[in-house]
């Protein structure tokens, strides 16, 4: 923290200043410029490959291109490529739980009962 | 840096040496942006959790009533959606670019960013409100004046029949109102969000014109930023959930 002292700053606004380059990790502008345009160009390939014919592939492109997508604005709108590993493991710790109780319940309604709903 | 030595009349400013900003209970800056990040993060799990369970029961009727699902999809307007789609991730830009504003205190450019954001967010209601107003028109939305018109005689119907559906029993286009009342429960739900969004943006955006985000202190920025992006990861999944994946049942 204290090799760029400015002797023209206070100490108030040099630990403004310290504070503000040590806790927030600035993400350029060029970094959103090129997720929006990966973002608007999956969502055009999402739409171009609904209308051809894939059987069961057609929700599985959809929502693996749906997984990106939403894996690029975690990552970098959300700034948790960038974050402290406390964010990171919630944000994983989020995830896995919600495919757990998603996953279960699936695989419970997808085994039994067939045919008899 | 403690705090009951930090206020005495008469005491130089450096005395009180931690931003204004900073509450008292937090050791430092660090701790306290660690902090209401933690909690921003834990409430949006919440969230997950929520709409998680609406994607769920989405899933399991698209499994039991798959050509309902799937002639119900017909319906949608693949054109709205993908405008709609390309209006949010929009808006999800210039909202990270406002997040870029407050970090680099550029409170013009911070109004601008916030501005768009809170249009953005008015056309995606508006497209929104175009498309209810399709499924009023059609009677497709659940409840007593609900009309199976479009699947047991899908030749009478513009959509249906572009995409070729044949009729459907009854029993099975009576289950398209599943279809419907989940499609109304996962935008409508959604569009919620949205206006509770496109609230507290009006609020920032005042704000932000009285300076109040550019001094460094960007938490109110950054996290409602985290509330705006969740909002659109939900519709990113909506979109291909409800539009796409059932074109070719």
């Amino acid at each position: 923290m204290s090799e760029r002292h400015d002797p023209h700053l206070s100490k108030h606004d040099q630990l403004l200043h310290d504070l503000h380059d040590n806790l927030e990790h600035v993400v350029p502008p060029k970094v959103y410029i090129a997720v929006g345009v990966v973002l608007l160009t999956l969502t055009g390939l999402t739409v171009a490959a609904s209308y051809f014919e894939m059987g069961v592939f057609n929700p599985i492109v959809a929502l693996f291109i749906a997984v990106v997508k939403a894996t690029i604005v975690v990552l970098f709108f959300m700034h948790v490529k960038y974050s402290s590993k406390l964010t990171k493991l919630t944000v994983a710790g989020g995830v896995f739980t919600f495919l757990v109780l998603v996953g279960m319940t699936l695989a419970d309604y997808f085994t039994r009962a067939w045919g008899r709903w | 840096m403690s705090d009951s030595t930090a206020i005495v009349n008469g005491a130089p400013a450096e005395a009180h040496a931690h931003p204004p900003y900073q509450r008292h209970h937090f050791e430092s800056m660090g701790q306290q942006v660690d902090a209401t990040s933690f909690a921003m993060w834990l409430f949006l799990l919440t969230e997950v959790m929520f709409f998680g369970g609406l994607f769920t029961a989405y899933l399991i009727y698209r499994n039991w009533y798959y050509p309902a699902f799937v002639a119900g999809s017909h319906q949608l307007s693949i054109l709205w959606g993908t405008l709609n789609t390309a209006v949010l991730i929009t808006s999800s830009f210039t909202m990270a670019m406002g997040v870029w504003c407050a970090e680099t205190r550029r409170k013009g450019a911070l109004v601008l960013c916030l501005t768009l954001t809170f249009l953005l967010g008015l056309v995606f209601l508006g497209i929104k409100t175009i498309e209810y107003g399709e499924k009023i028109e059609k009677h497709h939305v659940p409840g007593f004046h609900y009309s199976v018109q479009s699947f047991v005689n899908p030749q009478s119907d513009e959509a249906a029949k572009s995409y070729g559906d044949k009729p459907l029993p009854l029993d099975m286009a009576r289950h398209t109102e599943v279809y419907f009342s989940l499609y109304f429960a996962m935008t409508g739900m959604h569009a919620l969000h949205m206006i509770i969004g496109i609230a507290i943006l009006a609020f920032m955006i005042v704000r932000a014109r009285a300076g109040a985000y550019t001094t460094g202190h960007i938490t109110f920025v950054e996290n409602f930023g985290l509330y705006w992006h969740f909002v659109d990861i939900i519709w990113i999944f909506l979109f291909p959930l409800l539009y796409l994946i059932s074109r070719h049942g």
